[in-house]
């Protein structure tokens, strides 16, 4: 068999994060009685005209800069024409002639440990179009135009990339950027990301693209990777038996792995572009531009270098904390509180991403807040708990976001401290294990573990191991 | 003698000294409008009951001390494609023939700002698209002056309720000239701002890039009494201007002296009426005679301006009337398999023949492999004549012709030949291209008894000085009634 190069190139929408839509005062807040957050702009009414929302203008541009794109300071919008009822238009509203980013490119790490750039076509700004929703049935369908009018941009790549690793190592890089930039949450089950695939397949050594196909509905990593293994194959078979691709768009179903064609290019639409008559041109002045060059937030790799600066943690930690907004939120709120740096890593590197794991969550959805973790931190250096207390505590602060002074308090887990009290424990435990007692005194050193442990029973966890360490040596002297 | 054949500004001024109550003002508008309307067709619909209501309601306000303005308390007619909150707003079309708005247009609040009462909505070209409010799903509107005739358009219905003195003005839009031609067809005083100085807001786009809202009035003080009433600079519309003066009655004064009146050669060529030339020269002398430096030019590319409207206004219209499908509101058809059925019938059964047309011509000169060769050479065209224009204006204050080439044609000889419609719009729809403000005024009656109309067009943002030109012209000529209204 021949030697195949597979080619792809990425569409990807962003949702922003901004609180009103892109044309209108509505809220974009997901969820919500269908149909409460819209208003004549949004639901197409007659007369209505959009207003731009400048704060979209600002995340394109800042998501065009940290993607080194060049900015069009002279941008404007577009109609895009088609019927469609979740589209209440009948026309979206986007860019087609002048998007307001243009040549940029991010840097991969690819499989084999080297650096690739991956260029960006262009960024534009659109509106996204609301949902329909079936009745049960199959014979009604309403609209919800609560989404209709949520600002996204459009980040289109060249096809640079080879590989399903090379996808996702993109994408990866693509959502921190975007994270951190704070300009969308990016989350792919709820489709504030969306990524289609354009993907040809050559024989190696050729200069020439092959046909491409466009794959639509991925809703995760995992689905992008396979969709384009399954889409390589296909097309490899056709190209097998002699056949021809066919330029069109394929949907994928993730559960059948499979890929179904949508549409051909011979029925593509005709969307009648033309510019949008309703708005004004944007004119990015060069000072606004440097406004939002002042206002852009620290990225990741300064953040990993400042980390490994500032707070002397190790390479590897720096890098699983700052690989997530979120969590080098976390990182930096509650370092900013207890200033222990260290053990705020510990923390989030060992138990944090122990019940992660065990609950199968993403780091987005830890919920517990800096102050309750630097309290907790602040009990242990205290001694007023031992190690294993604290680890008991922090479970109940992933889980409820617990207030571990007043949960120590009440549920009386403090570190019995009180020499005296302590001592006559040992003394009944030495009392009631002569066999122990025996066994370590003629030398069998281990033997202390068991009385260790008898000891931290009786004191229900509570006691300090180290000081019941201490006085039992002392007292079988 | 009615109380209608006041001016706005006369009324206005009686209620404000308790001569006439607004119910009074009102009530005689809907006696009028119940004699008149079964000839004129000017409305398509009249809301007595709800503008009885307001009546009270405005009167009260006026004597709060709430309005204050020069026309608080008289009733006004809206062309029906202006949203007006709980009132049906048709666009004279079968597809809006439900729709019944939960907002008004910010040129209609506005108005009620100012203590307007809304006697109703006025009839017109569906969704603005002809030149003789013939294509209305509502029927035809008549011409006062000689009801076999039309009253031009769109704003038809407008400018016949003024023309009838069914109601004291009325607010109309021009995309190519669809408030001053029909003001020259029936008589009456019509003006359309600079581009951007009424919201357009909850107007039902025709050609966004073009559409403005404007005043129909008797006369030139009412006309540029109610601009200022209507004009603001409104966030809603990102194409609305933020004009340094919002002040247009200071510049009606009867003073041209020194005031330099270009006449396009271009305007009085082939295809202009004999008695229409002869009166707008008329016209243009009599402005002379009062000092104003009158002068031939050529203002070049004029026979572009109706192929490069038609482009752009038709290319908008097909993506701005898009929105009217049968989902969401307006007219659904009864019987339909699946989605595509249930638009295509909708529309098909909801839109009239010539929207149908603009729709065809719009989407196919934007359509891949057309755009470049129709609708951007369009709008290069557009620029052109915008520089023509500009050009003009180094030289001149106002640019001064006809409104139309002939007086109103009679009922049913336009629609045959459409092209011929077109080419009626001539001298109007380059001011739309270019974004300019202009007037017509009326300069006398033809040899059937049909107005004539003078326009005047101005520099943007230069309305003050058509109005002073078009008020100066005013003053020296006889003020007529159309036979509708003895």
């Amino acid at each position: 068999m021949k030697q195949y190069e597979t080619v792809i190139g990425l569409e990807v929408h962003v949702e922003l994060a901004t609180k009103t839509k892109i044309f209108c005062g509505c809220s974009t807040a997901f969820g919500g009685a269908e149909n409460s957050h819209t208003c004549p702009v949004c639901t197409g009414m007659p007369g209505s005209l959009p207003v731009l929302n400048k704060k979209v203008v600002e995340y394109a541009v800042a998501v065009g800069l940290a993607t080194n794109c060049t900015i069009t300071q002279n941008c404007k919008f577009d109609r895009k024409n088609y019927f469609y009822p979740d589209n209440p238009q009948n026309y979206q509203i986007s860019q087609l002639y002048l998007p307001i980013c243009r040549n940029g490119g991010i840097e991969i790490e690819t499989e084999e440990g080297g650096k690739k750039t991956v260029g960006i076509h262009e960024i534009h700004m659109e509106e996204d179009a609301g949902k329909l929703v079936h009745d049960e049935y199959g014979e009604n369908s309403l609209v919800d135009f609560n989404r209709s009018g949520v600002p996204l941009i459009e980040i289109v790549s060249e096809p640079d990339m080879r590989s399903a690793e090379e996808v996702i190592a993109y994408l990866e890089k693509l959502r921190l950027i975007i994270q951190y930039l704070g300009a969308s949450d990016c989350k792919l089950q709820e489709g504030s990301m969306r990524a289609d695939v354009n993907l040809s397949i050559r024989e190696v050594g050729t200069e020439e693209f092959g046909t491409r196909t466009e794959m639509k509905n991925l809703n995760s990593f995992k689905a992008i990777a396979r969709a384009i293994e399954g889409e390589r194959e296909r097309q490899i078979d056709l190209l097998e038996a002699g056949e021809k691709v066919v330029q069109e768009t394929r949907r994928w179903d993730d559960a059948k792995e499979y890929s179904y064609a949508m549409r051909s290019k011979e029925d593509a639409q005709d969307y009648r572009y033309f510019p949008e008559p309703d708005l004004v041109p944007v004119i990015i002045s060069d000072e606004w531009l440097k406004e939002i060059k002042e206002r852009q937030p620290e990225l990741r790799t300064e953040k990993l270098e400042r980390y490994k600066r500032e707070f002397q943690i190790p390479d590897y930690d720096a890098g699983i904390i700052t690989s997530n907004k979120h969590l080098a939120d976390i990182f930096e709120e509650t370092t900013a509180i207890c200033n222990n740096p260290k053990k705020v890593s510990n923390w989030l590197m060992v138990e944090t991403m122990r019940l992660l794991k065990e609950h199968e969550m993403e780091v987005e959805e830890i919920k517990f807040s800096p102050e309750n973790l630097a309290k907790l931190i602040k009990l242990t250096d205290e001694n007023q708990i031992n190690s294993s207390v604290a680890k008991e505590v922090f479970e109940k602060i992933f889980d409820e976001d617990i207030d571990p002074e007043q949960y120590v308090e009440e549920n009386g887990l403090r570190t019995v401290s009180d020499d005296g009290a302590l001592r006559s424990t040992i003394e009944k435990v030495i009392a009631e294990n002569p066999k122990s007692v025996e066994d370590y005194k003629s030398g069998k050193k281990k033997a202390i573990g068991f009385l260790v442990g008898q000891t931290m029973k009786a004191m229900q966890g509570k006691a300090d191991p180290g000081m019941v360490n201490k006085i039992l040596t002392e007292l079988l002297q | 003698m009615s109380l209608l054949n006041l001016t706005a500004v006369e009324l206005g001024k009686k209620i404000k000294a308790s001569e006439v109550s607004v119910t009074e003002a009102a009530m005689a508008a809907f006696e009028e409008i119940e004699k008149k309307e079964e000839k004129v067709n000017s409305f398509v619909t009249v809301e007595k009951e709800k503008a009885l209501k307001r009546a009270e309601e405005v009167q009260k306000g006026i004597a709060d001390g709430i309005y204050t303005g020069p026309l608080a308390g008289v009733p006004v007619a809206v062309k029906d494609n202006m949203c007006t909150e709980g009132t049906l707003t048709t666009c004279s079309s079968k597809i809006l023939s439900n729709f019944v708005p939960t907002y008004s247009s910010e040129a209609v609040l506005n108005l009620l700002d100012a203590g307007a009462v809304i006697v109703g909505k006025t009839n017109m070209d569906e969704f603005a698209m002809g030149s003789t409010t013939e294509t209305s799903y509502y029927g035809a509107t008549k011409n006062p002056w000689n009801t076999e005739h039309v009253p031009g358009g769109s704003s038809g219905g407008s400018c016949a309720a003024v023309a009838a003195e069914e109601c004291f003005y009325a607010l109309g839009s021009d995309t190519g000239g669809s408030i001053r031609q029909p003001s020259s067809f029936c008589g009456v005083t019509g003006l359309k701002p600079t581009y951007g100085t009424v919201s357009r807001y909850g107007l039902i786009a025709y050609g966004s890039s073009l559409d403005q809202i404007g005043p129909v009035a008797k006369d030139v003080t009412d006309c540029a009494t109610i601009l200022e009433i209507i004009a603001s600079y409104d966030k809603k519309d990102s194409t609305s201007v933020k004009r340094e003066d919002y002040d247009f009655t200071s510049a009606l004064t009867d003073d041209v002296k020194g005031l330099k009146i270009g006449i396009p050669r271009d305007y009085f060529g082939e295809g202009l009426d004999a008695e229409v030339k002869e009166k707008v020269l008329a016209a243009a002398k009599v402005l002379e005679d009062k000092g104003a430096a009158v002068e031939e030019f050529d203002l070049s590319l004029v026979e572009y301006a109706i192929p490069a409207y038609y482009v752009i206004a038709c290319a908008e219209a097909s993506s701005n009337l898009a929105r009217f499908d049968g989902v969401k509101y307006g007219y659904r058809t009864e019987d339909y398999q699946g989605l595509h059925n249930m638009y295509k019938k909708s529309r098909s059964e909801g839109f009239g023949a010539e929207v149908k047309r603009r729709i065809m011509l719009g989407s196919f000169v934007l359509s891949s492999g057309y755009y470049d060769a129709y609708y951007l050479k369009a709008l290069r065209t557009k620029a052109l004549i915008k520089q023509a224009f500009d050009k003009a204006f180094e030289k001149y204050d106002v640019i001064l012709g006809p409104a139309a080439p002939t007086t109103a044609p009679k009922l049913g000889e336009s629609l045959d030949d459409p092209i011929q419609m077109y080419l009626g719009d001539i001298y109007t729809i380059s001011a739309n291209l270019a974004g300019l403000p202009g007037i017509s005024v009326p300069c006398g009656l033809d040899k059937n008894g049909l107005p004539v109309g003078l326009q005047l067009i101005g520099n943007c943002f230069e309305e003050k000085k058509i109005i002073r030109a078009a008020y100066a012209y005013e003053q020296t000529r006889e003020f007529t009634h159309s036979p509708l209204t003895e």
